[in-house]
């Protein structure tokens, strides 16, 4: 499903990915994990195309396509998500009406029918079931006045309506309480399909006791360093990133 | 990054759809302003003497009178004899019936049908085009209420003794170089007036069209809600796009007697002027409600998108005791466009309320000015204002631009201001994009949600209107 190689991207002059290389299949979970500043949100704003970011070197394919050739809402209509790390606010533009929006405007992409405000709010309600989201958010304005954790379940909340393909979640577990890291995690869970791929960026292991990854990758350095299965991440836990670049000096230090 | 792109830029402006021109055989008075031509004004439109000899007086003190230079706009000095002081069309009708058809369609194609088959539902239309009045609709509906909705030069004629105690009352001939004009040669507009305890069973709406080249546009619009009554009136403008830039002086008087309640609406849209800053209308407006009876209130609502000049402050005069003043607007500028607008809030009364809501949005090399005066007289204790004034800016190369004027002479009173300028931020436009939402429909969602308080304040079918307007004039704004 998405095939990065090689990956080198410049921030504000200075390189900040320096020859990532991932693949990710459809139905997989990826957790990356790595320090603060190791370029994690870098990635993710690459791969859903934010502006500033100047690919200098390597591919990126999803879905067979060269993703980096899309507009940013190309590739939301392609099916890439990302939850921010930072959720924006949008003063003013009802929460309902914005998703709406964007939902029918991804839909139209694709050549698909849009929805009317009646089947739309049937969905949003549907999907509010799992989510333990109070209800009165949704006729608020997007992001604005909310809580940490409410930006962040409004996040995942878009995730289920907007259904991507490939969702890649920013640190959507810094910062909130064991509850609502557990609401999140069992969003994302509800949403694990065989068709559909994730990408969780974190800093803690304490997300993937609630969402077991499939691999885990930790980011050190603007590279890959590291891949293995579930357990690396209590690994990492016990050891702290230090470990990992003990064990790879070589490659750490290149 | 996103706002700097250039292939955006090419996304041109959708057409002014309101720029076409009706061929109309009109009946115009030739360019040049002296008291001779006030007469013929006078004559064509069949007004009594009293009403010459007004504009006589308001004509010769305008002689003294310079323009006002005070305003944060730039503008090419105007030759007041080059204009046109009248132009009607040939066939007066003398109803809606015999109105010529050309003008119907001109109306149907600017979405203001009048005649008896596609009318808006429950909205009473009165319809100026260049000098005059071409028809009202709904008058037997509202004749049975009790409401007089006619044009100014009707009302003259038919309610001399309510226009004569009236005129004037709210904005003197001598208030300002643009009302003594107006006072001197005003064309048309319209008549409103709600009796005692009615409350105006429909909503009310005048639409002012420019039809003819160099020619002034002058409406006088007149509005007298008596003790307890109500109404809710709109006014819509459009011009044809021209290169030259035509003048528009209007004066609009509202009167709120005890415990009356008039809602103003404008959604103006003349035309704003080409990217160069080419044509475009002058828009110097005098707008001034009284609330002159205890517990009354005048809101005036404004979404101004179009004219190449806009210079205008409505006011609430808050002389009746707990009287209620409010002023909510919109005023876009783009390309080359210049705003000064803002409103004056004047408490007289004790416990008088006021309450501004401004919001101004630049792009292009547009300038947008915030101009408000806030008076507390020594009379009006425990007065309460509240302002709030945000200024949206897309682009580098428009300016925002605020002067609030507050004088309180009494210590009771309670005034605040707030103000806020943003950009339309990468951020915000990076969250709508990345959730699907094209850069177009990203900066007009987020226009719109910038809007919202004012349009929230808009009759339904207008809010529509003036969001679909404000997607239109935005049209290329990021690039
Ligand atoms: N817009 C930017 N301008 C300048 N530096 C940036 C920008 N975005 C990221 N960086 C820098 O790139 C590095 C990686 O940042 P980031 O990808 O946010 O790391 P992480 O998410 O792993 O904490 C940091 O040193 C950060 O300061
Ligand atoms: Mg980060």
């Amino acid at each position: 499903m998405l095939k990065i190689d090689n990956l080198h991207v410049r921030v504000a002059g200075r390189e900040i990915l320096k020859g990532l290389s991932l693949q990710v299949n459809a139905g997989e979970v990826h957790a990356i994990m790595g320090p603060n500043g190791a370029g994690k949100s870098t990635l993710g704003n690459v791969l859903a195309g934010r502006g500033g970011y100047e690919v200098t070197q390597g591919s990126v394919a999803y879905g067979g396509r060269d993703l980096l050739q899309l507009e940013p809402e190309a590739r939301a209509a392609a099916g890439v998500f990302l939850a921010f790390q930072y959720p924006v606010e949008i003063p003013g533009v009802n929460n309902t009406y914005f998703l709406r929006a964007a939902l029918n405007a991804q839909r139209k992409a694709r050549g698909e029918a849009e929805l009317d405000s009646r089947e739309f709010l049937q969905l949003v309600r549907e999907k509010l079931k799992g989510m333990q989201l109070p209800p009165e958010l949704m006729n608020r304005a997007v992001n604005e006045g909310f809580s940490g954790g409410e930006k962040k379940r409004n996040e995942i909340f878009q995730m289920a309506v907007l259904e991507p393909k490939l969702a890649i979640l920013d640190e959507t577990d810094s910062g909130l309480d064991i509850d609502a890291l557990k609401q999140v995690a069992e969003g994302v869970n509800a949403l694990r399909d065989p068709k559909r791929a994730f990408i969780l960026i974190t800093h803690y292991q304490r997300l993937l006791d609630y969402i077991v990854p499939d691999f885990v990758h930790v980011l050190a350095d603007g590279r890959v360093v590291e891949s293995g299965g579930a357990h690396l991440a209590q690994e990492l836990e016990a050891h702290g990133y230090a470990w990992v670049r003990e064990r790879k000096p070589a490659e750490a230090a290149a | 990054m996103a706002i700097e792109r250039t292939d955006l830029q090419q996304l041109l402006n959708r057409r002014y759809s309101a720029g076409f021109v009706t061929d109309i055989e009109t009946d115009t008075l030739p360019p040049g302003l002296n008291e001779d031509v006030i007469h013929a004004l006078s004559a064509r439109k069949r007004e009594p003497e009293w009403m010459t000899q007004w504009r006589l007086e308001a004509y010769r003190h305008w002689l003294t009178m310079t323009p006002p230079a005070w305003a944060k706009l730039n503008i090419a000095p105007i030759d007041f004899q080059a204009i046109s002081y009248y132009a009607a069309p040939k066939q007066a009708p003398k109803s809606l019936a015999e109105v010529d058809p050309k003008l119907l369609e001109t109306y149907d194609k600017l979405g203001v049908p009048l005649h008896e088959r596609a009318r808006l539902a429950g909205v009473a239309v009165d319809a100026v085009f260049d000098s005059v009045s071409v028809g009202t609709t709904f008058r037997k509906e509202l004749a049975e209420a009790g409401v007089i909705f006619c044009s100014m030069s009707e009302a003259i004629r038919e309610h001399p003794e309510i226009v004569r105690q009236y005129l004037g009352s709210v904005v003197p001939q001598r208030d300002n170089f643009f009302a003594a004009l107006n006072s001197a040669v005003f064309s048309d507009g319209s008549f409103v007036f709600i009796p005692k305890g009615v409350r105006c069973p429909m909503e009310l709406s005048t639409y002012f069209r420019i039809n003819a080249g160099h020619t002034g546009q002058f409406e006088r619009t007149l509005i007298v809600a008596e003790e307890g009554a109500s109404v809710s009136y709109l006014e819509g403008c459009t011009a044809p796009m021209r290169d030259e830039n035509q003048l528009h002086a209007a004066v609009v008087e509202l009167v709120a007697l005890e415990r009356a309640n008039i809602k103003y609406s404008t959604v103006q849209n003349w035309y704003p002027g080409d990217e160069q800053g080419r044509g475009g209308i002058y828009n110097f407006v005098t707008k001034r409600g009284d609330c002159r009876g205890d517990d009354s209130r005048i809101s005036w609502t404004q979404v101004e998108t179009g004219s190449a000049i806009t210079w205008k402050y409505p006011s609430c005069i808050l002389r009746g005791d707990r009287s209620v003043g409010e002023f909510n607007s919109v005023a876009l500028t783009h390309h080359r466009q210049q705003a000064d607008t803002g409103t004056k809030m004047i408490h007289i009364g004790r416990d008088t309320r006021s309450k501004i809501v401004s919001k101004g949005i630049s792009a292009g090399r547009g300038q947008n000015t915030y101009r408000g005066l806030v008076k507390i007289e020594k009379s009006a204790a425990n007065a309460r204002n509240h302002t709030q004034c945000d200024s949206l800016l897309i682009g580098k190369k428009c300016g925002a631009h605020t002067f609030p004027y507050m004088e309180v002479k009494n210590p009771s009173a309670i005034v605040e201001h707030e103000a806020t300028t943003s950009k339309i931020s990468d951020e915000q436009l990076f969250y709508c994009r990345s959730r699907g939402l094209d850069e177009e429909n990203a900066v007009s969602m987020i226009v719109d949600g910038f809007c919202k308080q004012v349009f929230r304040e808009l009759p339904m079918e207008f809010a529509v209107e003036a969001k679909k307007l404000l997607e239109v004039s935005l049209e290329g704004a990021i690039g």
